[in-house]
């Protein structure tokens, strides 16, 4: 007899026809849906493979810590790499104070009124505004109104207001986690609402708000459009493995930026070296990701309430 | 309780203390950078490749000096020489008179054109096109905005391996120089046809020539590949198509060749003049042949 | 929250000014970056809207011939043209050939995720469809570019590989994630009873899903489609290499097309700071502000009146 193991319960009666062909339509529409979600691993496994399998001529540590050679079509992408990582951690030095103080604001001390529900729907719409209006508004308001020009500063400041509502967000779920007894103790011993928050809220979820810094650092590393515009360049020479290369006032190459240049702009490229780019640029943030997601689980296993 | 507060005060004012340090000290660093000089170098996209190869192989010249290379286009490198934020703009078009007067309106300087090389614009098709040469008067045909050339068959060739007829039209986007040099040219200043794909960058056009063998597009020689065939061009029909070499080019026997120049706010001084003549001499023209242009005829004479 | 503290604090006997002081700046500056987003959104719209306005009273542009001509010529040496209808067709058919793709798909997922698949196989799902939402635009542009373009010039018989379809692809593989997690929460907000009562009635698990689940998490399924339809309207990168970026109403799902962010990213580099073209792709900007703006606004409303039920 064959047994649905998702429902054991109905195999104890006997079928009638009717009965054969709800199991069968069942069967058939999980099998659907299975594929459904299968479709949607197949694709970032087999892009994945394919882009690892064409990089592997340049892969190495030597294609990260080398700079481009030969009008770039040989050589490596450090440049282009510690740019990223100036864009990356300029704009997290901005945007996650004031991400995980507004979620503070919004979890601890808005009241449910318009105003908050207005921030919230401001945060929800800052998530979605388009990346090339975020670049318009870093042009407008960086570069030209506040007179940094394109620069680094212009640009980790775009990327910071872009990624904010990933902090706010992310900052949010781990306040709101830490439960309301917790607070209420405090308050009972006579400590101020700060007070609280700094002793017990902030320390309780501190692993939460870093899964959220860490995401940002991903979206922010991915993002290309609204530093074209602001910051980075096509080409700057500075030397290999050099980690102090760039000045807050000056333009920058980006990984994202690069892999973008490579494939339309440069010719004669040795054929492996965008492949190459998109894999370490696709790793990285890859990477980074699944440090948080394995953060978050190992945080979900040990939590004490 | 007490304690960790003060703690917490603390800390928050060695954050914003940093903060200031940072802030501060960032600017000191931008102003006292003497020692390392930074020239930058923005505008057109043709010349943006050989100006990264400058830029990279002037550092083994000069360690000491920084060159920031960006594209954008031929206009935006002039404008940004109009508004005094560059060095050295690169353009693969003239500067316009009263370009020039804006610039010197707002710098006070007038800028100064140096050729610094030259480039041919190529016609190129599928590698399996059976077409060989091409007409400016059919060119236009195929991309104005009242040409009536929208098939293979029109042009006398059939595709072999497909059986799609249309012509899939590769363009430049709008700004670019080289849009603006096919555009007065080839279409003598009239405008092209909608629906042309327009790619960002002339190796994107090379490239997708090459995967798709109905198209024809059109970007600098330097960027032929092994997937393409670059036609010959007629400049009237019945006259003899010219195949774009660097000798038909510098002897403007090649119809669709231009050249590359470099505008400074005044004549160059400094850094920069060392840069623009290091460029113009051997070891900078050696650089610009290799990106694939067409070096200056005095010196490359002589090399 | 619920309580407050201010008045035991009152009664406190040792807390240095300075201390208080400190406090209360804190405080301040928490309810500041509590407004932050706020400040953020409006100050987006002004500064985009502030270097498009000039242009409203240039007479080359005229609001009527930029929604309504598919004219687009920038840069005419003749006659400057600034239309944008191809652009916006653009925008939308891709966005809804993407949807078309990516809905079902997402949807699937969600049912299966939330409904049939065990915790562990939910737990990697979960993981798999965050990485997949993590793959930056840029990288899907390249595939689109380099892979898709090829597969579809050699078995879709495209005549020209960068077309709608393939930038409809790859905006799926981007909105599918989004479909999936919100569409999973709605799925997941549909309380037990409901399921329960289902099972009771004999109802086999496709039938409570058909007729209880789908109907029960309409709004938030709504929600997550509006959602994905904002991530697709405002994609610059991948549709700016997977396109083709040729101005054209297009006629059939293998036309190469060109849309509103893939027009900014391309052409705002190249635009003269000031310039009319540089104010008209600001222009474009607002107009986009504007439609995921109301977009995002309805998926949240949709949400809400979940909530509220």
């Amino acid at each position: 007899m064959v047994t649905n193991e998702n429902s054991p319960d109905q195999a104890r009666f006997t079928k009638t026809r009717f009965g054969r062909r709800t199991e069968l339509t069942e069967r058939i529409a999980k099998t659907v849906f299975f594929l459904m979600s299968v479709a949607m691993i197949v694709p970032l496994v087999a892009i994945i493979s394919y882009l690892v399998i064409r990089a592997w001529p340049s892969l190495s540590l030597e294609f990260v810590l080398d700079v481009p050679r030969k009008g770039m079509t040989q050589g490596g992408i450090w440049p282009a790499f510690v740019g990223t990582v100036y864009l990356v951690f300029i704009s997290l030095a901005v945007s996650a104070p004031i991400g995980v103080m507004a979620a503070v604001y919004l979890n601890e001390y808005a009241k449910d009124n318009w105003l908050n529900r207005t921030i919230n729907l401001a945060v929800i719409n800052l998530a979605g505004v388009p990346s090339i209006v975020h670049a318009l508004f870093g042009l407008g308001a960086f570069v030209y109104a506040a007179r940094f020009g394109y620069s680094i500063l212009s640009a980790s400041l775009t990327l910071a207001i872009m990624t904010l509502p990933v902090i706010i967000a992310s900052t949010r779920e781990a306040l709101a986690s830490v439960p309301m007894s917790f607070r209420e103790a405090c308050w009972n011993v006579g400590a101020t609402r700060w007070q609280t928050i700094r002793s017990i809220v902030l320390p309780n979820s501190i692993s939460g708000i870093l899964t959220g810094v860490i995401l940002q650092v991903s979206r922010a590393a991915g993002e290309t459009a609204p530093i074209m515009f602001t910051g980075a360049v096509f080409f700057k020479s500075i030397e290999r493995g050099d980690l102090f290369a760039y000045n807050l006032n000056e333009q920058c190459m980006a990984l994202s930026m690069h892999l973008y240049t490579v494939t339309t702009q440069v010719p004669k490229v040795e054929e492996s070296i965008p492949y190459a780019t998109a894999v370490v640029l696709l790793g990285s943030v890859l990477v980074v990701n699944a440090t948080a997601i394995a953060f978050r689980v190992w945080l979900r296993a040990r939590k004490k309430w | 309780m007490i304690v960790s507060r003060a703690h917490f005060v603390g800390t928050v004012a060695l954050i914003l203390a940093a903060c200031f340090c940072l802030l501060s000290g960032c600017r000191e660093s931008s102003e006292a950078s003497g020692s390392r000089a930074t020239i930058q170098n923005k505008g057109s996209d043709t010349m943006v490749n050989v100006a990264q190869a400058w830029a990279e192989e002037y550092r083994r010249v000069r360690p000491d000096v920084d060159v920031e290379v960006s594209g954008g286009g031929s206009g935006v490198g002039i404008a940004a020489l109009i508004k005094g934020t560059v060095d050295i703009a690169n353009a693969s078009r003239n500067m316009k008179p009263e370009e020039m007067a804006q610039a010197r309106a707002n710098t006070g300087k007038m800028p100064v054109e140096l050729i610094v090389g030259y480039d041919a614009l190529a016609v190129f098709v599928h590698k399996d096109n059976p077409l060989d040469e091409i007409s400016i008067d059919q060119l236009a045909g195929i991309y104005s905005e009242k040409g009536t050339i929208t098939l293979w068959s029109q042009l006398g060739v059939q595709i072999p391996n497909t059986r799609h007829d249309e012509i899939v039209r590769i363009s430049r986007q709008s700004s670019s120089g080289t849009y603006e040099f096919f555009r007065e040219k080839v279409l003598s200043k009239k405008d092209f046809k909608l629906g042309s794909l327009d790619m960002n960058g002339s190796k994107e056009v090379v490239e997708l020539v090459a995967g798709t063998p109905t198209a024809i597009g059109y970007s600098g020689m330097g960027y032929a590949s092994a997937g393409v065939k670059m036609l010959k061009i007629a400049k009237e029909p019945g006259k003899p198509a010219v195949e774009p070499t660097m000798r038909t080019t510098l002897s403007k026997e090649y119809p669709i060749a231009r050249s590359l120049q470099v505008y400074t706010l005044g004549q160059p001084a400094g850094e920069v003049k060392e840069y623009i003549e290091w460029m113009m001499g051997p070891d900078g023209q050696r650089v610009l042949e290799e990106s694939g242009y067409v070096p200056l005829p005095s010196k490359a004479g002589g090399r | 929250m619920s309580s407050s503290p201010t008045r035991k604090q009152r009664q406190r006997p040792r807390r240095a000014l300075w201390a208080v002081a400190g406090e209360t700046l804190l405080e301040w500056i928490i309810r500041l970056s509590g407004i932050s987003a706020i400040i953020f959104v409006l100050a987006i719209f002004v500064f985009v809207f502030r270097e498009a306005a000039p242009v409203l009273t240039n007479e080359e542009f005229n609001l009527v011939e930029f929604f309504t001509s598919i004219a687009w010529y920038p840069t005419s040496a003749q006659n400057v043209r600034y239309g944008t209808l191809a652009l916006i067709a653009g925008t939308f058919s891709v966005t809804a050939l993407a949807m078309a793709l990516a809905v079902p798909f997402g949807l699937g997922g969600a049912i299966y995720i939330s409904e049939f698949c065990r915790p562990r196989t939910r737990e990697v799902l979960k993981i798999v469809i965050e990485l997949l939402a993590a793959v930056p635009s840029v990288v899907w542009g390249f595939i689109g570019l380099t892979v898709m373009s090829r597969l579809l010039v050699e078995y879709g018989g495209a005549p020209v590989g960068v077309n709608m379809l393939n930038g409809a692809i790859i905006l799926a593989l981007m909105a599918v994630p989004i479909i999936v997690s919100i569409g999973e929460d709605a799925l997941k907000a549909v309380p037990d009873s409901f399921r329960e009562a289902g099972i009771a009635m004999g109802a086999s698990r496709w039938q409570l899903i058909y007729r209880v689940l789908l109907p029960a998490a309409k709004n938030g399924l709504l929600a997550a489609v509006l959602l994905g339809i904002g991530r697709a309207v405002g994609e610059t990168m991948a549709v700016l290499m997977a396109t083709g970026h040729a101005v054209q109403i297009p006629h059939g799902i293998l036309d190469p097309i060109r849309t509103l962010t893939a027009n900014v990213a391309a052409e705002l580099g190249e635009a003269p700071a000031g310039s009319p073209h540089y104010r008209v792709l600001f222009m474009t900007g607002v107009l986009l502000f504007t439609i995921t703006f109301v977009v995002n606004l309805t998926a949240d409303f949709v949400i809400r009146g979940v909530k509220r039920k």
